[in-house]
């Protein structure tokens, strides 16, 4: 029976090319549309560290002072370097770690190469156990390493590519700022999206080239990167970071277990409250510890262009299916006679009912693989797009499933109003008006 | 023309007629709101810098080592810079238009007062005002006397000692206004942070480096405090900045040879990176209201055909009653022209919401009224042109149809 269905439907589809051709079309951009901007989104929200970011925070304290006082506002989103390093000491976390951007000089040894500028993360040794960084070579530095102010630094594999040829580099020497590093690991394939460890450097940039320890990096009065709020007398020179009333550092933690999440944020608390005896802190303690997920969600990380584009292309599917399920009632209607003569023949509503909806289908699946077409050419306009965000953008699985579902469910959504209007019609009426 | 006939047979094709009403009116909706998303775009794309945007180049070196005395080099490098043939200007710059990195401080009234007035941002160096080329409007430009060195400016804030921090500075008419609403900002004290400033110079306009809010996007300072950084603005004719970018970094390399050069780009190049994603929107948005009119135009053809074929019988009997070819043209004609209104008329108020919905969430102003006369008038147009096609098949269905049976 199903055949014959589909037998009839081409026959019927043939009959009037130009509007078949319409119906799928329209259905075509509307899903083709929907789907490349739904994917975008989809990659944009995705999680950076999945099966990590539940056990990784983000804690603010409010270090500033009495000026633009305004109770249960959010404290700075950085953290200051003595702030910083009473809470990376304090060990309360399972692991924790704190880093600044910043750029560095890079010097080849090779005289072919020419020197340049290379973006940098100074941090300490959790850093890669914390973000399950993975190695290619060697591995990161120690806790030693960082209170030994060690030169020693973990480069890309990228760098490693351009510099030794990919080959083990672990042990050689890399000369930045007329300093000999030491190189001990070479990260491997590893580019979390989000960048979400230091939203400053812009949300979907790629990885720093070279990481080295935050203690070295100050020693050398590398250059910074990233942002920095200072208030009161703030508003120093690199140089005297450390003491200065600025916010410019980030600090993660890691908690395993959810039950001391709500313990590192009392003890977060009572380390403003000492804080502020001590008289550093003016204001009384204002913290947060937002979970990895939580924390891109706070600085609004999928950019509103996206959602706006996300929205305007549901709208334009909604506009296509609408015109669809028009195109498709008055061609229905239009067989009122034929679909009469049928009834009176001794088919079913369902039967009629039926034989409609294949029809629709044929549509929808037309439209849905055109669609999906259309999907990753819309996808490769996006990659052609100058954002930081274009080159992400590629389908993955779930989203080609979601395409395909979304495409039939668009087609029988289109073809049911079309079909149970058409099988109402009473064949009596249909036969006597012929 | 009558409408009654008209709206009796809609009313045998009640679902039909909705469809085509809902595409006009989501249609209408939707278009009217990314028209004006696309204008408020474009305005923003030709947002004013108040600079000589196409004489600009902008040039950043880093040291690869340890530094000599940065600002005795940079006043070689200024004097280098300034024998180039064909430049007109230099300036040693830590921030430039539309570069995106930016110094930016809150600006008060009163050293005590809690929140700061307005935040602006904050162009250091030297022969900014002349570099960039912007105009300066009342009082006058900054003098040698006036600069004060970055690193005992700093040095400045660590001591608290006022004395090193520079005296005067230079607004743009954005932030006058904005602080002295009416009045002549002239010789006025503003405070940054603890260091009071008075206002020497008043700039027609100054653009950020960095728009986080476009009404805001004109509050600059420029601040005489000398830099050793490495980073220049040099102005030229617009055809010889290419040959004085080159001849540029030849001398800064002659120089101090152990610099890399970081940035060198014209301002044009950087306004164009500076509104690229506003640029992409907006041609995805044009794109999107083009794909919509005419999916909405192709489908009022369809159905319009539809019902032509339907009708066939009723237009032959029409005609054979004595119905002109123009009658009959211009009942299909009035019919799209109700629904088209009626959708319309929906449309609006759906235009209405989205807009409301866009202002609660992505802070947009609200929707012109002029947008709905407009709106309604390019449907209607398209409605026409779209009907055009199946009324004029109908009207030149022969009479004698009508004695055909079936």
């Amino acid at each position: 029976m199903f055949s014959y269905y589909l037998d009839l439907a081409l026959r019927s589809l043939r009959r009037n090319k130009a509007l078949t051709a319409l119906m799928v079309v329209a259905i075509a951009l509307g899903i083709g549309a929907s789907m490349t901007m739904l994917t975008v989104l989809h990659v944009l929200s995705g999680d950076p560290l999945p099966g990590k970011s539940q056990t990784l925070f983000y804690p603010q304290l409010d270090p500033r002072d009495k000026a633009d006082y305004e109770a249960g506002a959010e404290p700075p989103r950085q953290v200051t370097w003595i702030d910083g390093m009473n809470l990376l000491r304090a060990r309360r976390a399972d692991r924790q770690a704190l880093m600044t951007g910043g750029a560095v000089p890079i010097q080849p040894a090779q005289s072919s190469v020419d020197p340049f500028f290379s973006d940098a993360r100074y941090t300490t040794a959790d850093f890669f156990p914390m973000f399950d960084t993975p190695f290619r070579y060697g591995r990161g530095w120690s806790e030693a390493d960082d209170d030994a102010r060690s030169r020693v630094v973990v480069i890309t594999s990228e760098l490693n590519d351009k510099l030794f040829g990919g080959r083990d580099s672990t042990g050689q020497i890399l000369r930045m700022k007329d300093t000999a590093f030491r190189i001990i690991g070479v990260l491997g394939d590893w580019r979390p999206n989000p960048h979400f460890y230091d939203l400053n450097m812009g949300d979907y940039s790629g990885l720093e080239s070279v990481f080295l320890p935050l203690s070295a990096s100050r020693d050398l009065h590398l250059p910074l990167n990233g942002s920095r709020s200072c208030w009161g007398d703030g508003g120093s020179d690199e140089a005297h970071f450390e003491t200065a009333s600025c916010v410019w550092l980030q600090f993660w933690v890691q908690i395993n277990e959810p039950a001391k999440v709500a313990d590192y944020r009392n003890f977060l608390v009572r380390y403003s409250q000492e804080q502020q005896a001590l008289g550093r802190f003016q204001r009384s303690p204002n913290v947060r510890l937002s979970g990895l997920m939580q924390w891109l969600d706070v600085n609004k990380v999928v950019p509103s262009d996206v959602r706006l584009q996300t929205w305007l292309a549901l709208g334009f599917l909604l506009v296509c299916l609408v015109n669809t399920v028009g195109l498709m009632l008055a061609k229905f209607l239009r067989r009122s006679g034929e679909l009469g003569v049928r009834r009176a023949l001794g088919a079913s509503r369902q039967a009629v009912f039926g034989q409609l909806l294949v029809e629709s289908a044929v549509i929808g699946l037309a439209g849905g693989v055109f669609g999906l077409l259309l999907a990753f050419v819309g996808l490769w306009l996006v990659r052609r797009q100058p954002s930081d965000y274009a080159a992400l953008a590629h389908m993955d699985l779930t989203m080609l499933g979601a395409t395909f579902a979304a495409a039939i469910a668009a087609s029988l959504c289109a073809g049911l109003l079309p079909a149970w209007r058409a099988c109402q019609i009473t064949p009596a009426l249909q036969l006597k008006s012929q | 023309m009558d409408i009654l006939p008209i709206l009796s047979t809609l009313r045998r094709h009640k679902v039909t007629a909705f469809l085509v009403i809902l595409e006009i009116a989501l249609t209408c909706a939707i278009v009217c709101n990314a028209v004006f998303l696309i204008i408020q775009r474009v305005d923003r794309i030709h947002m004013p810098s108040g600079v000589a945007e196409h004489e600009l180049v902008q040039i950043q070196l880093a040291d690869t080592g340890a530094k000599a005395d940065e600002y005795a080099r940079a006043q070689e490098d200024l004097a280098a810079l300034r024998q180039i043939p064909g430049v007109t200007q230099v300036a040693s710059v830590r921030q430039v238009p539309f570069g995106m990195s930016s110094n930016n401080a809150g600006i008060r009234l009163d050293p005590d007062q809690n929140k700061p007035t307005l935040d602006a941002a904050t162009y250091f160096g030297e022969n900014v005002i002349d570099a960039f080329g912007t105009r300066l409007v009342a009082g006058r430009n900054l003098r040698p006397d006036d600069y004060r060195r970055l690193d005992m400016v700093a040095e400045g804030v660590r001591t608290k000692n006022l004395k090193l921090f520079p005296n005067t500075v230079v607004i743009t008419r954005a932030v006058g206004e904005r602080l002295w609403p009416g009045q002549d900002p002239l010789g006025r004290t503003l405070y940054l942070g603890k260091a009071p400033l008075q206002v020497v110079g008043v700039l027609a306009e100054l653009v950020r480096p960095q728009i986080e809010d476009d009404s805001a996007a004109l509050f600059s300072l420029v601040i005489p405090i000398q830099l050793g950084g490495g980073q220049y603005v040099i102005r030229s004719a617009p055809g010889d900045r290419e040959r004085v970018l080159k001849a540029a970094l030849e001398k800064l390399r002659q120089n101090d040879p152990h610099r890399i050069v970081v940035q060198k780009r014209t301002v044009d190049e950087l306004r164009e990176s500076f509104f690229q994603n506003d640029r992409a929107m907006a041609g995805l948005l044009i794109g999107v209201c083009v794909a919509l009119l005419v999916v909405t135009a192709l489908g009022i053809v369809g159905l319009g055909s539809f019902w032509v074929a339907q009708r066939r019988r009723m237009i032959g009997v029409r005609r054979a009653l004595g119905a002109t070819r123009h009658d009959i043209l211009h009942y299909f004609q009035t019919e799209n022209f109700l629904l088209a209104t009626i959708g319309i008329a929906f449309g609006m108020v759906l235009a209405y919401g989205i807009n409301l919905f866009l202002m609660l969430h992505y802070e947009l102003p609200r929707l012109p009224a002029v947008y709905f006369p407009i709106g309604a008038v390019v449907l209607w147009l398209i409605g026409q042109i779209a009907v055009l096609g199946p009324a004029m098949r109908a009207a030149a269905v022969p009479p004698v149809v009508a004695t055909r049976s079936v």
